[in-house]
């Protein structure tokens, strides 16, 4: 179908989708170095300003480290239920399978803000209530069925027959999957790490409803916007930004490894 | 082959008879139990009880479990609830609709005019800011389109208009955003329908005389059906549940389903109607999930 080339006017329609696209992050990044009071034209600058405020901000360094704590503990528990899920249904298919996958993949069928409502009022009524250790619950549930996805989809073919002949060869299940499985399971659940620690980084409705003081940065960034527009939150929003991507392309890299594979 | 399918189960009944048969502890029987407990806990849970909650009333600040559908009553006679229903079924249409309308060329093009070795690329890069949260994303075209933002200096600079489009805090700044968002997801999943049409289908269609047009209209678009379903399905599910792209774009003009939930959270802590509301939003998702269901092929992405 393609002829190798790019014609002028698919060009021209691919580039203004593409500014489209990318426009808002555009503007949201070059008025971070604005010098002056607001993030709007003209821009004078390049200065780096309003990073040293923003770095200075102990409310929003706070925040950060919040962000931080949570995005890698709810990921780590996410991902190895996630695991616990996907090799207990490769390896023996449970007693009502069907029933076991639909309850691992509903909440993803779920909206952010019903799940969060749910669990508001479960840790009120239980005097769990809101803190931290809620958010990092909730962001668990919410990318475990994510988490359990990826990895059960890598799991499969080669790997049977590894898991058949370490077992063969006089190894417990606890051994075949410690030694064995886990260790050719490292890219998809690196993958999997990465996209529910993304979607936990940059989540704001949960983290909004069951955080009481020790926000995360989302919901820091939401608290400043009330205070209007200044290059600080682009600063803050450029830094987010910046970590979500980072993120996103080592899990797009750690997706191209395939278990199971001769290398 | 099928008498080798049977030797291999009957080895693998075997080996499982083996470890049963050695009394130990069978790890791999019960490890998927523990991540079914912790969604039953706190997911299926949750719900039940928020379910409960939805018939329960708030009085004087207490919680009364009477076991009524006043709330339920109580949102279909008032006007302002409703309103916010009916608001956030329109958003949501009109984003879907937008959204298909922008992704499916540009993931045509992607697919079909853009030389394979660049297609990936230009993909991976259509898809980038698909990963920002809500609120630097709503913030960011904020930024863009408030008044004297880029879009009204540069408007104004070029003489196309003297005073400036008034957009933000609208219903149109709301569906910007969201369009924004889903042309994204939408390319994405209409993309990947696209390349796994066999070419062999347009070819024949070409040979036997159809035009472009006739062979984009009566076999391509036919043939990406589903990936149009999936991704507009989860542009509907996403945009109808979102708090956080009205509430900054938008401005106070008019409340969606969302917001009028977490009002009622914020301002009155009254749970047992923001249940309710939470629980017409499901119930909504879920009709339209079962009206377009056989369309949707999610394994086929």
């Amino acid at each position: 179908m393609t002829n190798g080339r790019i014609t002028f006017p698919v060009g021209f329609y691919l580039v203004v989708m593409f500014t489209f696209i990318y426009l808002p992050v555009i503007i949201l990044v070059l008025f971070s170095f604005q010098q002056g009071l607001l993030p709007i034209p003209p821009f004078e600058g390049p200065s780096l300003e309003w990073y040293t405020k923003a770095f200075s901000n102990s409310r929003l360094m706070d925040a950060l480290l919040n962000s931080i704590i949570i995005a890698v503990s709810s990921s780590f528990c996410a991902t190895f239920l996630g695991f616990f899920a996907a090799y207990g249904i490769f390896k023996h298919t449970p007693v009502g399978v069907r029933a076991v996958r639909f309850v691992l993949m509903a909440p993803m069928t779920v909206s952010y803000l019903i799940i969060g409502l749910g669990l508001l009022i479960v840790f009120n009524f239980s005097g769990i209530g809101k803190s931290l250790v809620s958010v990092g619950i909730a962001h668990s549930v919410i990318n475990l069925p994510i988490c359990y996805a990826i990895i059960y989809s890598q799991l499969g073919g080669q790997l049977r027959n590894i898991d058949n002949a370490a077992h063969d060869l006089g190894a417990s299940d606890l051994q075949t999957m410690v030694y064995v499985i886990l260790p050719t399971m490292v890219p998809p659940m690196l993958a999997a790490f990465l996209i529910s620690a993304t979607l936990s980084w940059d989540e704001f409705i949960i983290a909004f409803l069951l955080s009481s003081f020790d926000v995360t940065l989302p919901v820091m960034i939401f608290e400043m916007l009330r205070a209007g527009l200044t290059p600080e939150v682009n600063a803050a929003g450029t830094v987010v930004f910046a970590i979500s991507v980072g993120m996103a392309f080592l899990a797009a890299f750690a997706i191209l490894i395939r278990p199971g594979r001769s290398s | 082959m099928t008498s080798d399918t049977a030797r291999l189960g009957n080895t693998r009944d075997l080996r499982i008879a083996a470890h049963t048969a050695g009394g130990r502890v069978q790890l791999a029987r019960w490890i998927v139990w523990p991540p079914v407990l912790f969604t039953v806990l706190f997911f299926v849970v949750p719900l039940v009880v928020m379910a409960c909650v939805s018939l329960w009333t708030r009085k004087h600040g207490a919680l009364i479990p009477d076991w009524t559908f006043v709330n339920y009553e109580k949102f279909f006679s008032k006007g302002y609830l409703r309103q916010a229903l009916f608001n956030s079924f329109e958003v949501t249409l009109l984003t879907t609709a937008i959204s298909v309308l922008l992704a499916y060329p540009l993931a045509y093009v992607l697919a079909f005019k853009v030389p394979e070795r660049w297609q990936r690329l230009l993909l991976l890069f259509a898809v980038l800011p698909f990963w920002t949260s809500y609120v630097v994303r709503s913030y960011s075209w904020l930024l863009v389109i408030s008044d004297r933002g880029i879009l009204n200096d540069t408007l104004i600079g070029l003489g196309v208009i003297a005073d400036p489009l008034k957009i933000a805090y609208s219903r149109a700044a709301t569906v910007l955003g969201f369009v924004h968002f889903f042309t994204m997801l939408l390319t994405l999943t209409i993309y990947s329908n696209l390349v796994q049409i066999n070419p062999s289908h347009l070819k024949a269609a070409q040979d036997l005389g159809a035009s472009g047009a006739r062979v984009l209209w009566y076999v391509t678009l036919p043939l990406s059906l589903p990936g149009i379903a999936v991704g507009a399905f989860l542009t509907f599910v996403i945009t109808i549940g979102d708090y956080i792209t009205p509430q900054i774009l938008g401005g106070n003009t008019e409340v969606l389903m969302p917001q009028a939930i977490m009002l009622q959270i914020s301002r009155t802590a009254n749970l047992p109607m923001a249940s309710m509301m939470a629980i017409i939003l499901m119930v909504c998702v879920l009709a339209v999930y079962f009206a377009i269901q056989r369309h949707l092929k999610m394994d086929r992405l």
